[in-house]
């Protein structure tokens, strides 16, 4: 017992001083368990979250939307690669993680869970969804457990042209036709409110936040992220000419800063149990996407095994 | 002629939050006197707090020659970097 404390203190010393933990330090078990839960579920968000932008890279309507798109769609699944690694230093296998996805056990963001119905939603998306992840992710960086900070450094690093372009889309669309202006409102409409809950439940309503904070895994309260979110992309809006839909938003001269209405927090809810527009689908794609993978990797397999005989066959002969 | 030790690779991490990174090499007859050994001869002054050895052979290394059909590709991708997409000055954060 006494053990466990001096190596608790010992962990939450470096905690305070600031520095990493790395993988083989002593770490308390809900330490790791925090992580492999936020971890995997950010490496699933990557990895379900090439499907709503994968809908339309066929239907991207020049070279240079459709060559940005794949370009995007391939950094998230390389971002999912980091991340399901960085996971793995934790002690669990990679085969698991998947399995937690595709047996619904794990989550992934909620904001996937929605459809993408015109071109628009490709601006709205890069510029909302991406400008929330990356308000969520920079703090990351900072994280105690140092594979997720490196993987995270990576990722930001790579993501900053992912909001980039889908806010030059809007400013395209937004410059266009009437329709083009009406699509790109209409964007902003389905997709403000989903991005707001990105940040997930109010700081009272948070389960897991508390230890987080004090572990420095998280750096910042979801309330306050999805403050600067909101302070950050309303002038963004205006720019484009676009209406924020909240009636209840306002500029706080006191607080610096955006009042805004309330989230509804039932269809949050709602989606995280699954029953969103698109958590089946979204599932479904995934598993059939691993299930048809099958034969690439049956195959890879045996064409290592072969070259590993021929390569024994050769230093014996 | 007696035959060579086999080679170990050594990654050594200066401090916790950076990478294990790549210092030199040295023979040694199995691992564990290869991570012996680098923490004599490659952290004699403090640098570094975690030491990885790696058997030489089984590292997989890219060939030099190869340089130009593995790295070319990616020049000339620059819509993969922001500065390809055009946001007026007026936005900040971005």
């Amino acid at each position: 017992m006494t053990q466990v404390s001096s190596l608790e203190d010992r962990f939450l010393q470096i905690i305070d001083a600031d520095e990493k933990i790395e993988p083989k330090d002593w770490m308390p078990e809900e330490y790791r368990k925090t992580l492999i839960r936020q971890i995997s579920q950010h490496a699933h968000s990557e990895i379900v979250g090439m499907l709503p932008e994968g809908n339309w890279i066929t239907r991207a309507p020049s070279l240079k939307r459709k060559l940005a798109l794949l370009a995007k769609v391939q950094d998230e699944a390389g971002h999912g690669l980091y991340l399901y690694s960085a996971c793995e230093t934790l002690g669990i296998d990679r085969s698991t993680l998947l399995d937690q996805l595709h047996t619904g056990k794990a989550k992934y963001s909620s904001i996937f869970n929605y459809p993408t119905i015109t071109w628009a939603d490709m601006g709205a998306i890069g510029w909302l969804v991406d400008g929330a992840a990356i308000m969520n992710q920079v703090p990351l960086c900072r994280c105690s457990y140092g594979p997720y900070a490196r993987a995270m450094v990576r990722v930001c690093k790579e993501e900053s042209f992912h909001q980039r372009q889908g806010y030059e889309i809007m400013t395209v669309l937004c410059k266009g036709s009437e329709e083009q202006k009406v699509m790109a409102q209409d964007a902003l409409n389905r997709w403000w409110w989903p991005s707001l809950m990105m940040f997930g439940p109010n700081d009272a309503d948070s389960t897991h936040s508390e230890l987080s904070m004090r572990w420095k895994i998280k750096r910042f309260s979801n309330d306050e992220l999805r403050q600067r979110f909101v302070d950050m992309t309303v002038p963004q809006a205006e720019l484009l000419g676009l209406t924020i839909p909240d009636k209840d938003l306002k500029y706080n001269e006191a607080k610096k800063g955006y009042d805004f209405g309330t989230i509804n927090w039932d269809e949050f809810w709602e989606v995280v149990k699954g029953n969103g527009p698109c958590n089946e689908e979204r599932l479904r794609a995934r598993v059939e996407a691993h299930d048809k993978g099958q034969w690439v990797r049956d195959a890879a397999a045996a064409y290592a095994r072969k070259q590993k005989e021929k390569s024994s066959l050769s230093k014996t002969a | 002629m007696e035959t060579n030790w086999p080679l170990y690779e050594v990654f050594i991490r200066s401090k916790n939050g950076l990478s294990h990174k790549h210092v030199g090499s040295l023979h040694a007859a199995d691992a564990e006197m290869a991570l012996e050994n680098a923490r004599d001869v490659y952290t004699r002054r403090n640098e570094g707090v975690s030491i990885w050895v790696v058997k030489a052979v089984d590292i997989k290394a890219s060939d030099p020659a190869d340089g130009d059909f593995l790295f070319e590709p990616a020049s000339d991708k620059i819509y993969r970097h922001p500065t390809f997409y055009e946001v007026p000055d007026a936005v900040k954060h971005m």
